[in-house]
């Protein structure tokens, strides 16, 4: 009994211990955005505010404003599109299988592991050619685009698991490719769809290397603007920090509600196609 | 290697199957446009003279890339990227592993703290890297703690190269710089490695380690014989996905230290981004670039192949 509890013990210790180590940045986060400025410094940092003071939050929401707008513009139609263009492939490359579409599958999978650097000087030469460099729409195409492995992937994985036989009896009854799909097909995968949608809204949110190339200044997503702000030297550590906790606070909001999907997500990206 | 399709129903699916066909054409457009065609037209450019704002396509040869190899820049990129990627795919994988045994203990709280080392996976390099810049600015931050022990880490601007020797023109070793960007990386990540093996043991069942533990096993046998050999194909998903990330690494580091003092947190992604955006020496970006792939290719290529080997 009593080696039981030792065990216990030092299993719970070291839960905390590495607990505490992936608490602190939030705890310097809202410390530090809640605090006047006076009380900002490096000095400071690990000290509890002696007032609150929301000025920070003001500042930062002021400048980062239109940027979120931003990042709702481009994340929206952007999780939209992917998750239908995601369905539709996966239903095809699962349900559909023609000679050859294991391969093509493979094909389209690579997609997703290339450096984007790889692609982005021809990318930018192309969007300025149909007139999409430094828009949103622009960056809504791309996401779109390069989000088509990690959707297909996880709409064929998600489809795996929906029986054959359903397919072959709505056939038998006159269905039709699109027929199964609409009354079959998308009924059963909202969860799927639930899923997708939090992974590319959570990668779109997040991501930054096409954001920082392919717009400048007010078309920019919140991430590049949250970049500016604490790259730029007056401002102050406090507005950073709450800029910081803006620009993550959707991401974080999806994560906390839906944190199931969340991680459903997370381990239907990674495992094999 | 297809399913087969019964004969009968052959003929009456063919229109369907073309249909389904239609459907996927715009996906497979869009592929061989965007990837493997942007692929080989960045290959074109880093072989071309494409070093200036105006485009000029003339062919160069292996000009390039004979620069980037003797160039001091990029040697160091290739150290830090090999360093960068050792560390933090072992602190992800040695983390992520233990706390899922940890978790896997039936312990009360497992969900708090289950949603604790998730939760960085849910933000963004760049706001990770506002942060942990702050945490571990040399004069404060977690040296407030580590003082204590008489410890005085000067973190991301040190520029020490642990074990080092002469290599080329670069100084090659461990940079010290770089464990504070791994640090960051770990925070991060290790969710995701935690989350892979969490699932991983969850599909060990139980009634395995109970026969293991009947035969007189202790828990550390069952562990290390048992239930690690199964959890191999975890592993290697895990160094894969980590590899590509640790290979391509960009925001991050942009957001958290810059290449620093020497290069010594620099890598490829920043190089490319610098020296094709901020410099316009688009063919020398083109080049970094083609490597970078090469370099995650080395790994994803066998890896999608013998996970397509496998499902067949």
């Amino acid at each position: 009994m009593a080696s039981i509890r030792i065990g216990s013990i030092i299993k719970y210790t070291l839960l905390i211990i590495v607990s505490l180590f992936f608490l602190t940045p939030i705890y310097v986060i809202v410390m530090t955005s809640l605090k006047p400025l006076s009380e900002v410094s490096i000095d400071q940092m690990w000290a509890l505010p002696t007032a609150l003071d929301f000025s920070s939050y003001k500042v930062a929401f002021d400048s980062l404003a239109p940027n979120l707008l931003n990042s709702f513009y481009l994340v929206i139609p952007a999780t939209l599109l992917s998750a239908l263009f995601g369905a539709m492939n996966g239903y095809v490359l699962s349900k559909w299988k023609f000679r050859g579409s294991d391969a093509l599958f493979t094909f389209i999978l690579f997609g997703m592991f290339i450096p984007y650097q790889s692609i982005l000087i021809p990318l930018i030469q192309f969007l300025r050619t149909i007139e999409l460099y430094n828009t949103i729409p622009g960056l809504v195409l791309v996401h779109v685009v390069y989000g088509l492995p990690i959707t297909t992937l996880m709409f064929r994985n998600f489809y795996a698991s929906i029986p054959d036989e359903l397919i072959e009896s709505a056939q038998i009854d006159g269905a039709n490719f699109l027929g199964i799909f609409r009354h079959i097909i998308i009924p059963l995968s909202i969860i799927g769809f639930v899923v997708v949608a939090i992974w590319q809204f959570t990668n779109i949110w997040n991501e930054f290397l096409f954001a920082v190339t392919i717009t400048t200044g007010s078309k920019q997503p919140v991430m590049v603007a949250l970049q500016n702000l604490s790259g730029s030297q007056i401002v102050q550590w406090n507005v950073q920090m709450a800029g910081a906790l803006l620009a993550a606070l959707p991401t974080l909001l999806v994560y906390i509600f839906l944190g199931k999907y969340f991680v459903r997500g997370l381990l239907a990206g990674s495992v094999k196609g | 290697m297809e399913k087969a399709i019964p004969d009968k129903r052959k003929k009456k699916l063919s229109k369907d199957q073309l249909t389904a066909m239609a459907f996927l054409l715009p996906s497979i457009i869009f592929v061989i446009v965007f990837v493997y065609g942007f692929i080989s037209w960045t290959g074109y450019i880093s072989l071309s003279n494409y070093n200036t704002i105006v485009p000029d396509y003339s062919f160069a040869g292996l000009k390039n890339y004979l620069y980037l190899f003797n160039d001091f820049r990029f040697q160091a990129d290739l150290r830090n990227t090999l360093f960068f990627t050792i560390l933090f795919i072992g602190a992800v994988i040695l983390l992520g592993l233990a706390l899922s045994i940890l978790l896997d203990q039936k312990l009360k709280g497992e969900s708090i703290f289950r949603n604790i080392f998730l939760f960085p996976m849910a933000l963004s390099f760049i706001v990770t890297g506002v942060v942990w810049q702050w945490l571990l600015h040399p004069s404060t931050g977690f040296n407030k703690f580590l003082n204590l022990f008489g410890i005085q880490p000067k973190w991301y601007t040190d520029t020490t190269i642990l074990a080092g020797f002469k290599w080329g023109s670069i100084e090659f070793g461990l940079p010290v710089a770089i464990i504070a960007v791994v640090i960051a990386a770990v925070w991060q990540m290790t969710g995701f490695s935690l989350a892979m093996y969490l699932a991983g043991l969850r599909g060990i069942g139980d009634e395995l380690r109970e026969a293991a533990r009947m035969d007189g096993a202790t828990e550390f046998q069952v562990y290390m014989k048992i239930i690690l050999p199964q959890l191999m194909p975890i592993t290697m998903s895990v160094v894969i996905i980590m590899a590509h990330i640790s290979l391509k690494i960009f925001d991050l580091i942009y957001a958290m230290t810059g290449s620093g003092a020497n290069f010594v947190t620099d890598v490829p992604g920043l190089y490319m981004f610098e020296t094709t955006f901020r410099g316009n020496y688009y063919a020398n970006g083109a080049a970094i670039a083609i490597i970078m792939l090469l370099l995650v290719a080395v790994f994803i290529v066998p890896y999608l192949w013998s996970s397509r080997k496998g499902e067949n």
